[in-house]
Order: structure tokens, then C-alpha cells, then sequence
């Protein structure tokens, strides 16, 4: 049966993989009308609000799911506020204020709703955003696993800035801020059936006050994209797409922690394909890298970034690596959620 | 030393390369039979280094592909029963039965978990006493060491809300097979080596006798399987015919005996319907009837299956090497990793996701 | 099939009369069953597989291997220690 044809969401929907991206393009786009059609895909929207002005008005959401709750380096809470700043970043956006909506079940604990709460003040003191507004609603035990948090955010993107996928051009350079997979493994570590002992933590943070250090440095930032589920091969597919660029990936040169790699190789999980939440890809005129590795290196958000490959005129909207041996490899994302595998 | 940097050296795989390319005189089939040779290849590369003149086969060495329709049907019925926790390796949740999969199963309302080992499963059961748990207990000998002592253990300690729903197919039976077809092309096989870790080499030498066929043991880094190529590639060059251990590290003659011998005990042949390939005898191990309490086939009798293969599915002629899968016809139009028609496009390491991957850059073209 | 990856013991224990170990697998640690491999000391490299120990790693072995690696297309009349090694493999 193919799963195209399913009546039902499946869990191969939510991770990150094809099949999501189908169900933007296939269902939710057409049914928004021609305006969305004509979207482009980016972290936030940004929109001309009045008429006109120094800024433009950038805006993006993100519902956040994540279990467990409580987990290496973070919580559902810190997730909420630094997933939607980091969102408006990466179109070059000054956040400015969020708003969050709770959907709490019935029977979760006050201590952990208070916990929750405290860290999303913290974090949003640290990303100088300001949580202006929000929603509760509270469902039925069984449902709701806990807490549910969406967070809408908005942010200013001067007028002449523009940040896009359009924008990049074969022979730009593909810099990664940090080393990948962290959050994945930090979570997956605590999940039932899967536990093991890890120190990796979370990398999630805010990445606002890096990438406006990026812009202020005068650098000319072609496209940016903050890594999430899916991990790398998430942001760089839907990039090559969007832009209808090849990129060749030299794939030694992405940096992996150790222990995000020792994880992987007994689960059977490619580090490429692990959430992160604190790390992104910039893609810069080949000229400025130096520029770019100088104000990551420098910055106390971001550490070990690292140039990770080009953008070319072959093979447009493709992925494709290079081998540590000098093979090739075509990168594409899982259908869905990658799953721990034995084979 | 720790195993695996040392064995996936880029300078001494390119050494490798050029060794191969410099005794290879004549164009040779060479199939591997795992999964997980296939992933390396696939994942470093291998087989566009290699000269054109080798030919890499992916043989039926992945459980997702080759566990029988009707067990994965099977399967599914169960874990849409209201008492039942099923746990599975993560693997099997895409694999298509005749109308549904683990996923569908689970979005209907399955409780479906995904479990590292079968150990994870029977603590789920021990904590969870007012459910059956089912382990669903796929893989080849490599696995089946670990299913055995699950049940084992559940047997001992009277965890009787625990069940394994056992499909166990074995390797030396179904390179037996490909080499008794007279369509077949293959000239060596790599075989697998943690099949082996477990199972000894002894099966294999009679491989070799009956067939006059090369086998090379080989293991799952890249210059393992680089090493494993070389070594059949010598034989077929000299015109030897010969069991070869190129994965001394982790393979022994008799191998784990203390698993064979609890593998005995739990388990007993049973003919085995492979996916795709058709019945091959003796060719699976199901578990003996004094574990017939653990036994998710015996505990759930789920009989209304009405097993469907669709028919332009040819996975089982790609398994046995006889058929390519960018060769054929329903290959990147009906049947792509989104809407599969069979398993070897749905796992990753299925030979026919593998070349789509491959030939991505020209099948967006096409599709 | 065979995702079995290299580890190494850190620690031992028992559940229920079932050998039991913490595996390190170079910054991830699991508990895996040893009851396959009870020889296994703490310090010794195991291959794991769903859960499970299923052989203690031959260090001897793979320095072996990983010697005639690099005497390949290094040393004079490479092919005859080629030929070599794959006689000597056919004997284990």
C-alpha cells in the first residue's frame, strides 16, 4: 500500500523527512489559496506591512511536540522560545516579541508547568525577544502528552536585506556553525525502548545575536537555515530545492562529536540525518568565508564551525557527497522520521 | 585500537582500489549477502570506485526485504489488538504488508514501539503486567542469538505475558539456492560476517564443495569490504574455488558456540516462504513447541489474512541477482520510496532504494 | 542483519544469572548482554549487536590485518604476499 494513498497521518509525517514536506505542498499549500502557492519556503515570512518603511515585517510559527519533556540541555520550554527566534534569524530578522499558546493535559504537574515556564522567561531574556501574549487550553488526560507549546514570533528585517534561498549562486561556499546532531541523540538517550548513556547535551540556543554579527560584519549572506529535524541533509535538500542549486558536500568535513557518532553506529543512524537546534548553514560568496569562520569562531553561541561544501551548477536540486575514499554519494532525505535500524 | 577509524582509512582504502584494479583482467559478478555490506557500500561510495569491469550484486541479506508477506501481514494484525504492546526493531515499521504497515497500524491506534533489543521488550512486559507484549523477531543468525535468549530468559522467569513473533531466516540455504539456479550469474559471494561470528564457517566450506563458488567472509568497514572484494577477486583471477576469512578479527572457525548451542535448543528448520523468491526448505528457524507459550503465531490466531503481492513487483528476481533494479519496468515511475511496491524499495538498505538514490540525479528527469 | 559495532566493556554485572556489561562505544554507553561472551573482561572490545555481545574482538588479528594492509603494493613481489595471506585465510 503506498503511503501516499494513506487516509491517515502516520508518524512518518512529523519527522522531518519527505513525506512532511509532501503534505506542505500537496495539501496545505493548494488549500491556502494562489498566495500561498506563490510563497517561498523560508524559516519566517517576510511581509511589507503599511507603506513602507526602514522595515519589513518578518513572522514565523513553530508547534513544538518533543518527548521527553525534560532532556539533556533543555526542555520543551527552551526549545519553544530559541526554535522560533532562531526561525526569524535565519531571514536576517531582529526578533522582537513571541507569542505562545499551551495546550496542557489534565494531571501535569504544576512544578513541571512552573519549571517550564521559568526556562522560557530565561531564554528569551537571553535572546533579548520580549513574550508579549499567549493562550492556555488544557485537554483531557491522555492526550496532549503532557504540554504542547506553539510559539509565533515576529522580527524586522531592514528593507535592503534580503535573505533567501533565491539568492544563493553556484560557487558559494556552505558553512556550518557547529558540530551536528546533539539535540537528537540528547533526546533519543532518554527515550524508552532506546536509553543509553551519553554527555551529549542539547545544543539548543539562540542564534540571533550570531547571525546579526554575520550581517553587521557587512558579510554578504546569501541564505541561511537553521538545522531541526531532519538534521543537515533536512536543511541542505530543502535548500537545493528551493534554490534549484546542486550542492556537493565534502563529507569528511562535517563536523560530528564523537559521541553523537558513537551513538549513531549502534542504533544504525546516519549523523546527518539527527535534529539539531542550536546549529545552521550559511551560505556565503566563497570570498567571504574566512569572514564568516572568523565571527562564528569568535562568538560564544556558536564553536567549531566549519566549511562543509560549495554550491554548484550540476545536478540542481540535488545533494550529493563526497566521500571520505573519494566516492560519491547522493543525499537524500529519509522518507520519514530515521528510525534505529539493525540491518 | 578500538576497530573502527583503523578500518575505514582513506589512504589504505585507495590502496586497496588500486591493488583491485590492478588484478582484475576480466568483468566478475560478485554478490554480497547483507544488509549491512550493502549500506557500507552504498554509504562510502564503493561500487562506482571499483573498476567497471566488477560487477557489485546486492543479495537477499536484509529481513526487511526478504520476511514473508504473510508474516509481516500477520505481524500487523497483531499489533492492532487492544491488549498488545508490539515491539519491533525499527526497521520493519515501513515495510509493506498486503494493505498497511506498522505505521498505519500504529496511526489506527496500535500501541507500536520501536525497541533496540529484544531484552528492551521483555522488560516492557515485566513492567507492564496487564498487557501482552509481542517481539517481533525477524533477522538472520546474527539476530537470532539474541531473540533466543529473550525467550529463554521469559521462559525462566515465568514472564508469561511475553510472546516473540519469530521469522528467522537462515543465509546458507538461500545462497544455496541462488547458486543451484541456472540463471544465476553470480561468480564469489562476500558472506556476511557476523552471520558467521555466530555461526562458524562450517556451512560454508560445503557451500563451496557443492558449487565450486568462492566465498570470502567479510566484514562491514570499508576496508573490510574492499579486502573481501580483493580476496575474491584473486580466487576468481586464479581460477580457485575456496572459503576465505577475511574478517579474522571477529570470526572463527566454529564460531559462538555457546549461541549454537542455545540456538538449538529455542529453535528448530522450518521451510521459509522468502518474499518475493518462493519457498526455500528448511530455510528458517521457528521456535520448538516446549516455547510454544512464547509463541506469538500459537498465542494469536489472527487467520482472516489474505496475503497480496502486487504482481509487477520483481523483488525477488532483484534479490537473487538475477534482475537489476533500474532494469525494471515499474524502477522510478510506479514504484519509488514514496509509493513502494515492495520491500527492497522501502528499507535502505533494499538494493532498489539503494540505486534510486543512485540514480536520483537522473530520475528526477523521468518522474 | 548485521549492524554489529565494536565497543568496549567498561563494566560487569549480573541480572537474574544473565552476564550483563556497560559497552562504551566511544562516548555512547549501553547496557548490553554478555551471557554470549562470558569471558569478556572489563577492557576488552566486543562486537554488539541488538543488544548483545556476540564475540571479544581479536586484537592480535586485527593488527594483523591491519599490517598486511600496509605492506600492500609497498613491499617487492606484493602479489606473492598477497597470495600468501589468502592461503593463510583459507586455513582458519
Amino acid at each position: 500500500m503506498r503511503l501516499r494513498e494513506y487516509p491517515q497521518i502516520t508518524m512518518a509525517h512529523g519527522g522531518g523527512g519527505q513525506l512532511g514536506a509532501d503534505l506542505v505542498t500537496d495539501l496545505f499549500l493548494p488549500a491556502f489559496g494562489a498566495a500561498a502557492l506563490d510563497a517561498e519556503l523560508t524559516d519566517a515570512a517576510v511581509l511589507a506591512v503599511g507603506d513602507g518603511g526602514p522595515y519589513r515585517t518578518a513572522f514565523t510559527t513553530d508547534a513544538h511536540v518533543v518527548k521527553p519533556l525534560f532532556f539533556p540541555g533543555g526542555n520543551i520550554g527552551t526549545l519553544a522560545v530559541n526554535g522560533t527566534v532562531n526561525d526569524l534569524a535565519m531571514v536576517g530578522a531582529q526578533p522582537i516579541a513571541l507569542a505562545t499558546a499551551f495546550v496542557i493535559e489534565e494531571g501535569f504537574e504544576l512544578r513541571l508547568l512552573d519549571q517550564i515556564a521559568r526556562s522560557m522567561g530565561r531564554a528569551a531574556k537571553a535572546a533579548n525577544v520580549r513574550l508579549v501574549t499567549g493562550d492556555t487550553k488544557v485537554v483531557e488526560a491522555g492526550h496532549g502528552d503532557g504540554v504542547y507549546i506553539t510559539t509565533s514570533g515576529i522580527g524586522a528585517v531592514p528593507v535592503d536585506l534580503r535573505v533567501a534561498p533565491d539568492r544563493i549562486q553556484p560557487g558559494d561556499c556552505i558553512i556550518v556553525s557547529g558540530p551536528v546532531g546533539r539535540h537528537g541523540i540528547a533526546v533519543m538517550s532518554q527515550r524508552e525502548g532506546l536509553e543509553f548513556g551519553t554527555t551529549i547535551t542539547s545544543d539548543c540556543a539562540p542564534l540571533g545575536a550570531v547571525t546579526a554579527d554575520l550581517i553587521a560584519a557587512g558579510i554578504e549572506v546569501h541564505a541561511m537555515r537553521d538545522l531541526t529535524r531532519g538534521g543537515l541533509l533536512a536543511g541542505l535538500c530543502e535548500l537545493a530545492d528551493a534554490a534549484d542549486v546542486g550542492l556537493a558536500i565534502e563529507l569528511g568535513d562535517v563536523p560530528v562529536p564523537d559521541p553523537v557518532r558513537a551513538a549513531c553506529s549502534f542504533l544504525g543512524l546516519d549523523p546527518l540525518s539527527v535534529a539539531n537546534e542550536g546549529t545552521f548553514v550559511v551560505f556565503v560568496p566563497a570570498s567571504e568565508a574566512d569572514k564568516v569562520l572568523a565571527v562564528m569562531n569568535s562568538h560564544p553561541d556558536t564553536c567549531k564551525p566549519a566549511v562543509i561544501g560549495t554550491v554548484v551548477a550540476d545536478h540542481p536540486a540535488s545533494v550529493v557527497g563526497r566521500t571520505s575514499l573519494g566516492g560519491r554519494r547522493v543525499l537524500v532525505r529519509p522518507m520519514g522520521e530515521q528510525l534505529p535500524r539493525i540491518c | 585500537m578500538k576497530y573502527l577509524d583503523e578500518f575505514a582509512d582513506p589512504d589504505i582504502a585507495k590502496r586497496l582500489l588500486t591493488q583491485i584494479r590492478e588484478i582484475t583482467t576480466q568483468s566478475w559478478r560478485v554478490m554480497e549477502v547483507c544488509g549491512g555490506q550493502t549500506h557500507a557500500i552504498i554509504t562510502n561510495g564503493i561500487d562506482e570506485l571499483l573498476p567497471d569491469t566488477i560487477s557489485l550484486v546486492h543479495g537477499p541479506g536484509c529481513p526487511v526485504c526478504v520476511t514473508p508477506l504473510e508474516m509481516i501481514d500477520r505481524a500487523l494484525a497483531i499489533a492492532a489488538l487492544d491488549e498488545v504492546i508490539f515491539c519491533s526493531f525499527g526497521d520493519m515499521l515501513r515495510v509493506p504488508g498486503s494493505a498497511s504497515d506498522l505505521f498505519a497500524v500504529r496511526a489506527g491506534g496500535g500501541d507500536v514501539r520501536i525497541v533496540y533489543s529484544p531484552l528492551d521488550a521483555l522488560a516492557l512486559a515485566e513492567e507492564n503486567p496487564d498487557r501482552d507484549v509481542v517481539f517481533f523477531g525477524v533477522g538472520f543468525e546474527t539476530t537470532a542469538p539474541a531473540n533466543a535468549m529473550a525467550v529463554q530468559a521469559a521462559f525462566e522467569r515465568g514472564i508469561d505475558n511475553f510472546s516473540m513473533l519469530v521469522s528467522h531466516v537462515l543465509v546458507p540455504p538461500a545462497i544455496a539456492s541462488i547458486m543451484a539456479s541456472e540463471r544465476s550469474q553470480v561468480d564469489a559471494f562476500l558472506a556476511a560476517g557476523h552471520v558467521c561470528t555466530v555461526m562458524g564457517m562450517r556451512q560454508y566450506e560445503r557451500l563451496v564443495d557443492d558449487h565450486g563458488v568462492p566465498i570470502v567472509v567479510t566484514g562491514f568497514e570499508p576496508l573490510d569490504v574492499l579486502e573481501g572484494i580483493r580476496r575474491a577477486i584473486i580466487q576468481l583471477e586464479a581460477g580457485r574455488a575456496e572459503l576465505d576469512n577475511a574478517y579474522e578479527r571477529a570470526v572463527t572457525q566454529e564460531g559462538n558456540v555457546l549461541a549454537q548451542e542455545l540456538l538449538e535448543r529455542v529453535f528448530e528448520p522450518v521451510d521459509r516462504a522468502w518474499r518475493g523468491i518462493g519457498t526455500i526448505g528448511e530455510s528458517g528457524w521457528k521456535l520448538r513447541d516446549a516455547y510454544a507459550a512464547f509463541d506469538a503465531e500459537r498465542r494469536f490466531s489472527v487467520d482472516h489474512i489474505t496475503t497480496v503481492e502486487p504482481s509487477a513487483c520483481r523483488a525477488g528476481e532483484v534479490l537473487q541477482g538475477l534482475l537489476k533494479p533500474n532494469d525494471c519496468e515499474a524502477f522510478g515511475t510506479t514504484c519509488t520510496p514514496r509509493s513502494p511496491l515492495g520491500a527492497p524499495m522501502v528499507s535502505s538498505e533494499g538494493a532498489c532504494a539503494a540505486y534510486y538514490q543512485r540514480d536520483a540525479l537522473t530520475m528526477r528527469a523521468r518522474s | 542483519m548485521c549492524l554489529g559495532i565494536p565497543g568496549k566493556v567498561v563494566e560487569l554485572s549480573d541480572d537474574r544469572g544473565m552476564v550483563m556489561g556497560v559497552i562504551d562505544f566511544g562516548g555512547a554507553t549501553r547496557r548490553v548482554c554478555l551471557a554470549y561472551t562470558p569471558d569478556a573482561r572489563v577492557g576488552d572490545y566486543v562486537i554488539v549487536h541488538a543488544g548483545f555481545a556476540i564475540s571479544i574482538l581479536d586484537e592480535s588479528a586485527a593488527q594483523e590485518s591491519l599490517e598486511l594492509f600496509e605492506q600492500l603494493g609497498f613491499v617487492e613481489g606484493a602479489e606473492e604476499t598477497v597470495a600468501e595471506a589468502t592461503s593463510e585465510g583459507t586455513r582458519s
